[in-house]
């Protein structure tokens, strides 16, 4: 018996380790080892055995017991990791392949240069204000110290509706409308973002176009904070290296007037073909409120003061992307809309 | 307004470089566009005279001619194949090593065997603009005037050793288009001294009243008239000096006293008129309006119909000159006249730019009377004239003036308080500093006390009149650059956006992430565009806001859809070959409220999909339909916040195909349409493929937006889950069926859905299978088995009740 099962152990040790797959390690586990199992069996002659002996031969059957099932654990993990390794083997994708289409949109690129400059401002307090598109000419001029027959009716040839409505020729009547809404509240502190429409249409003029108007009225408003606030827009806009230059201009609504120049930021200040070799493109227009617009909005204009500006989104979008011709912003050429 | 230095340095001594002037003027609001250099890159021409032309013996089409360039050797052979050369004509000659602007180096050169040393040239050669020449020399060879003396260096003979300023002035420095006014602006900016010409008076009146009048009968319209009157004319060309301070400036040469007129005008601002003074009917001026269908020919040589807003010039019977726009045909200074009545006179700007707007007549007198000239100037301008006309001897000055001038203007004098100015500005700047300022731009100035001035301010600055624009001289010469950076000290505010802008950042952000892409067309669109969408006369779109000035039939109306743009644009990009679109505007529609009313400004939300979804190495091309769209939208109320929505089939959108359209119900109230576009339509739009397109209002969805959405407990108990598939006649739809089902469900019924709907074996025609999944849930407890049971025995029998539909 005791040769027997020895014969087992050998046997089973190295069929146990000769075996290819985990089926086969499967059948070989019961045959040495499972209830019918050639262990099992000879174990049944024990009986035969004499006392003494059983003892020394249940040892034995338990050892080779022990023996053969860690060759049979450490089998089925070779097997395992084996099968594995193969399985993974067989699984290999080209990884390079595009992965699957999952479509998202695009906002104008208009629409992204609105948003920024609204995030800009909002980030300094202001409220988002809006105007109608179609507007009376009270706001759009008179409010605004344009009366009739003003010279600088024509800087602006506006579409008419009536005599008195007309399309906004900028979004500048809503600063007059928010402030005839809130005096003598204070401050008054908004930008008005919208579409704006002047009879022009060539390479460098669309009809409809769009402007962010900003104003700040409070006690104690002065030019320096028109520079500062300004001067952080620009950095915040175009790069935190970008310096302004206010020139004096001229606008009926507020005095002293001045067009704001940014440092060119393609070239950094040097001249390039951007900034036709000034150094300086000019990007917006401002000033202090004329005290004749804070009278006819009712503010007393000895009490307090105020800064507004005005800028073209289109001209802000196209510096910003390199675009050069102003119509592929209407176009609403798909290939031109998913570039943004 | 083109600035020439040559003759800026005639009233003032300048010691900066071009660029330094340039960047004074632009840094004071008077902005420099361009600074263009005459005669940049030329050497080695000089003026010639030809003294011999003799055809080519090789060549047709050229000449040999010899050329004195004032040089004691012999004459210079030269070919040219110009046509307009002539013996005894002075021309510029580029001699051998000349160098002009966009040219190489002139060199001997041999023409068919002869040889040639230089080269005559024409105007454009030497970077001059030929429009103003005579024909046969803007094609040909430049001529010098007669006078022209030998081999003197071509910038000389022509001015191009100048530099010319291109001022953009803005419309309330109208005092700039006068050379002397900007001579003293850069006098208060640079401290540069300056030099104006001495004017002299005219003498007394005796002689002149006896030979004409002046009556301005609408004196609304003319505040001021002066005349005075020269005799002995003798109209000749002008010298070369006069010739070129008027090309540098951008105007031509006429003739002597046309010249002078507009060298004043330039110089002082103040527009010139000269009239043939014995074609003028009884010797009489008369400012009047003109009468209706009077009417008048201009310098011009055309007839102009005059209407009673127009101001003219009259003499006794008719009309002679449309003030300050042009003058008439009939009294012009001809080669004939012999005595000349000159005008200067302050027309009122609006009417001007009226007048000239009507006839289409814009002049450099027009536009200076439009934006406002110096009332106090007439005067002076007219003796200036007098005293050059003399000058040139190109005739005598009759003793004294005609000066109509009803309501002399009071002076303007300025209260203004330096604390303000600093106030304003922000700045610290001391009292004395802004006497010095005032004082500079020759403004006079009384300190009354410490912080009061009384300012006076030139009759040239019409734009100060207020103590503001006092304050924006004072930062213009103290340098905006050097007013200080600050942040506001104001008071904190909580930055706020409307609801409706909130709604359409959302709207925006969840149809992007839907694949959409955003389009911006023009808020107007043409009226043609209700034909092409085939609306009846009467559909509510049609009413809308015309505009009266469109600059064309395709943007003549405000939109009140937004299906017009959403289509062109479609059809633009389907030509161009991009068939797959997924597109949306967001924008405000227009909606009358009557003529003397604001429309109301509806926000209103389009979106169009035609093609598919393009196909991938591992996914199919996906085509759109009706559902894709319908899908879009569905999930964008759902990101809204949106409940309580219903589709009802309609065919009231003749724009649409009739059986795939539905209106969009919220809360009972229709808020737009979803549908494929008809047929008809698309071929309107030259598109043969098929488009579906949604239109909504946003502003009914405001509340649900704005709603604050509640947590619901997730469930502790499990759900039963059951599938029904009926078989109903086809005509019912599936708004009715889910309808039922959700009545019948009651609250147990936590979730349904159509997972199919089946046609054909087994279905009888005209019928359909449609399986819904049914979820049974609830909060308090684990329904049972027999509960369940009954509530989908209930659907099944109510729905058979209902439909006559049958469990397949």
């Amino acid at each position: 018996m005791r040769e027997e099962l020895l014969k087992i152990q050998e046997q089973g040790s190295v069929e146990l380790n000769n075996a290819q797959s985990l089926e086969e390690l499967n059948q070989l586990r019961i045959k040495y080892l499972g209830k019918k199992g050639l262990l099992t069996q000879v174990l049944r002659g024990m009986g035969s055995l004499e006392a003494s002996e059983r003892p020394i031969v249940g040892q034995l059957a338990n050892e080779i017991r022990d023996s053969l099932e860690q060759c049979l654990a450490a089998k089925n993990k070779y097997l395992q990791e084996k099968a594995l390794l193969l399985r993974l083997e067989e699984e290999v994708i080209d990884v390079t392949l595009p992965g699957r289409p999952i479509k998202f949109g695009n906002k104008h690129p208009l629409t992204l240069i609105l948003e920024e400059i609204k995030g800009i401002f909002t980030g300094m307090g202001f409220t988002v204000a809006d105007g109608p598109e179609v507007e009376l000419d009270y706001y759009n001029f008179e409010a605004l110290n344009i009366p009739k027959d003003h010279p600088a009716r024509d800087m602006q040839d506006s579409f008419y509706i009536t005599d008195e409505i007309l399309l906004r020729t900028h979004t500048s009547p809503v600063q007059a409308r928010v402030m005839q809404a809130m005096t003598p509240e204070l401050p008054v502190k908004i930008i008005a973002p919208g579409k704006v429409f002047r009879r022009d249409d060539d390479a460098t003029h669309s009809p409809m176009f769009h402007q962010v108007e900003g104003l700040l009225v409070d006690n104690k408003i002065t030019f320096a904070d028109l520079k500062g606030t300004l001067l952080s827009f620009v950095r915040q806009m175009f790069g935190s290296d970008r310096q302004i230059r206010l020139r004096p201009s001229y606008f009926p609504f507020t005095e002293p007037s001045a067009e704001v120049d940014v440092s060119c930021f393609n070239c950094g200040g040097q001249g390039c073909r951007v900034c036709k070799d000034t150094g300086w493109i000019e990007i917006l227009g401002s000033g202090m409120v004329h005290p004749n617009v804070l009278q006819m909005s009712g503010y007393n204009p000895e009490q307090v003061t105020g800064f507004a500006f005005g800028m073209g989104v289109e001209r802000i979008a196209m510096l910003k992307y390199g675009i050069d011709d102003l119509r592929l912003l209407f176009e609403n050429d798909v290939r031109f809309l998913s570039q943004f | 307004m083109q600035v020439s230095l040559k003759w800026l340095k005639d009233y003032i001594d300048l010691n900066l470089s071009t660029e330094e002037l340039a960047n004074y003027l632009t840094m004071a609001g008077l902005e420099v566009d361009s600074i263009n250099k005459l005669g940049e890159g030329i050497s080695k021409v000089v003026s010639g005279e030809i003294l011999e032309v003799k055809p080519h013996p090789n060549a047709d089409k050229l000449v040999v001619c010899a050329v004195n360039v004032g040089q004691e050797n012999a004459p210079l052979t030269i070919v040219t194949g110009a046509p307009n050369v002539r013996p005894g004509m002075k021309v510029p000659v580029a001699i051998v090593g000349a160098k002009l602007p966009d040219g190489p180096q002139i060199k001997k050169a041999v023409f068919r065997g002869i040889e040639s040393y230089g080269m005559l040239c024409s105007a454009q050669e030497l970077g001059i603009d030929p429009t103003g020449l005579p024909a046969e020399e803007r094609e040909g060879i430049m001529s010098l005037p007669p006078s022209t003396p030998l081999g003197i260096p071509i910038q000389e003979v022509l001015g191009l050793d100048d530099e010319v300023l291109e001022l953009e002035l803005t419309p309330n420095r109208s005092d700039c288009l006068g050379m002397i006014n900007i001579a003293r602006e850069i006098g208060a900016l640079t401290s540069a001294s300056l030099k104006l010409p001495k004017i002299s008076h005219e003498g007394n009146n005796d002689v002149i009243d006896q030979m004409a009048s002046v009556e301005i009968v609408d004196s609304d319209l003319c505040r001021r008239y002066v005349a005075r009157i020269i005799k002995d004319v003798k109209i000749e060309p002008s010298p070369l000096w006069l010739q070129q301070r008027l090309q540098a400036a951008g105007m031509r040469s006429i003739n002597n006293i046309v010249d002078v007129t507009n060298f004043v005008m330039l110089e002082m601002g103040q527009p010139l008129h000269a009239f043939d003074y014995d074609k003028l009917e009884e010797h009489k001026i008369i400012v009047r309006r003109a009468k209706e269908n009077e009417t008048i020919v201009t310098l011009d040589g055309i007839q102009r119909k005059l209407d009673k807003d127009m101001l003219i010039i009259a003499d006794a019977t008719k009309p002679v000159a449309i003030a300050g726009v042009m003058g008439g045909f009939d009294t012009e200074v001809t080669s004939e006249t012999n005595t000349i009545l000159l005008e200067s006179a302050f027309f009122e700007g609006a009417s001007i730019r009226k007048t000239s707007r009507k006839l289409g007549l814009r002049s450099e007198a027009s536009s200076r009377f439009e934006k406002g000239i110096n009332l106090d100037g007439s005067l002076e301008a007219i003796n200036r004239a007098v005293d050059l006309i003399e000058e040139l001897g190109a005739g005598v000055a009759v003793p004294g003036k005609i000066d109509v001038f009803p309501s002399k203007p009071e002076k303007v004098v300025i209260k203004f308080r330096p604390s303000r100015a600093n106030y304003i500005l922000g700045t610290d700047i001391s009292s004395q500093q802004m006497l010095k300022y005032f004082k500079s731009l020759s403004f006079e100035c009384v300190q009354e006390n410490n912080d009061l001035f009384l300012v006076t301010v030139p009759s040239y600055r019409r734009d100060i009149t207020l103590e503001i624009d006092l304050v924006e001289e004072i930062a213009r010469l103290y340098g905006y650059s050097n007013i200080p950076t600050t942040l506001p000290q104001s008071t904190m505010t909580q930055s706020k956006k409307t609801s409706i802008q909130a709604l359409e950042e959302k709207v925006k952000n969840t149809l992007v992430g839907m694949g959409m892409k955003e389009i911006i067309t023009y808020s107007f669109i043409g009226s043609k565009s209700f034909d092409k969408l085939r609306l009846k006369d009467s559909h509510p779109w049609r009413n809308c806001i015309e505009i009266k000035n469109p600059l064309s039939d395709d943007q003549n109306v405000m939109r009140t859809t937004l299906i017009p743009g959403l289509m062109e644009i479609a059809s633009k990009n389907i030509h161009r070959r991009q068939l797959n679109l997924c597109l949306f505007e967001s924008g405000n529609v227009f909606i009358p409220q009557g003529s003397n009313h604001l429309p109301l400004e509806e926000p209103h939300i389009a979106a169009l999909v035609t093609g598919g979804l393009g196909k991938a190495w591992n996914t199919s091309f996906e085509k759109f339909d009706f559902y894709y769209l319908k899908g879009v939208l569905e999930q964008l109320f759902s990101q809204l916040n949106q409940g309580n929505i219903n589709f009802i089939p309609t065919k009231n959108y003749s724009s649409f195909h009739p059986g795939r359209t539905a209106e969009i119900v919220i809360n009972d109230e229709v808020i737009g349409v979803i549908g494929e576009i008809h047929p008809l339509v698309l071929e309107e739009y030259d598109v043969d493929q098929k488009i579906w397109l949604f239109e909504l209002n946003l502003s009914p969805l405001l509340s649900g937006f704005s709603k604050i959405k509640e947590f619901e407990p997730l469930p502790k108990y499990p759900p039963v889950e059951r599938d029904m598939a009926i078989i109903v006649p086809e005509q019912v739809i599936t708004s009715q069926v889910d309808q039922k089902i959700a009545a019948v469900g009651g609250k147990y019924l936590i979730q349904y859905h159509l997972f199919d709907i089946y046609r054909g074996e087994q279905i009888p025609k005209g019928f359909k299978s449609m399986a819904y999944n049914m979820i049974y849930q609830a909060q308090d407890r684990t329904l049972t088995d027999k509960e369940v049971s009954d509530i989908h025995n209930r659907i099944q029998q109510e729905l058979q009740a209902s439909f006559g539909a049958k469990l397949r």
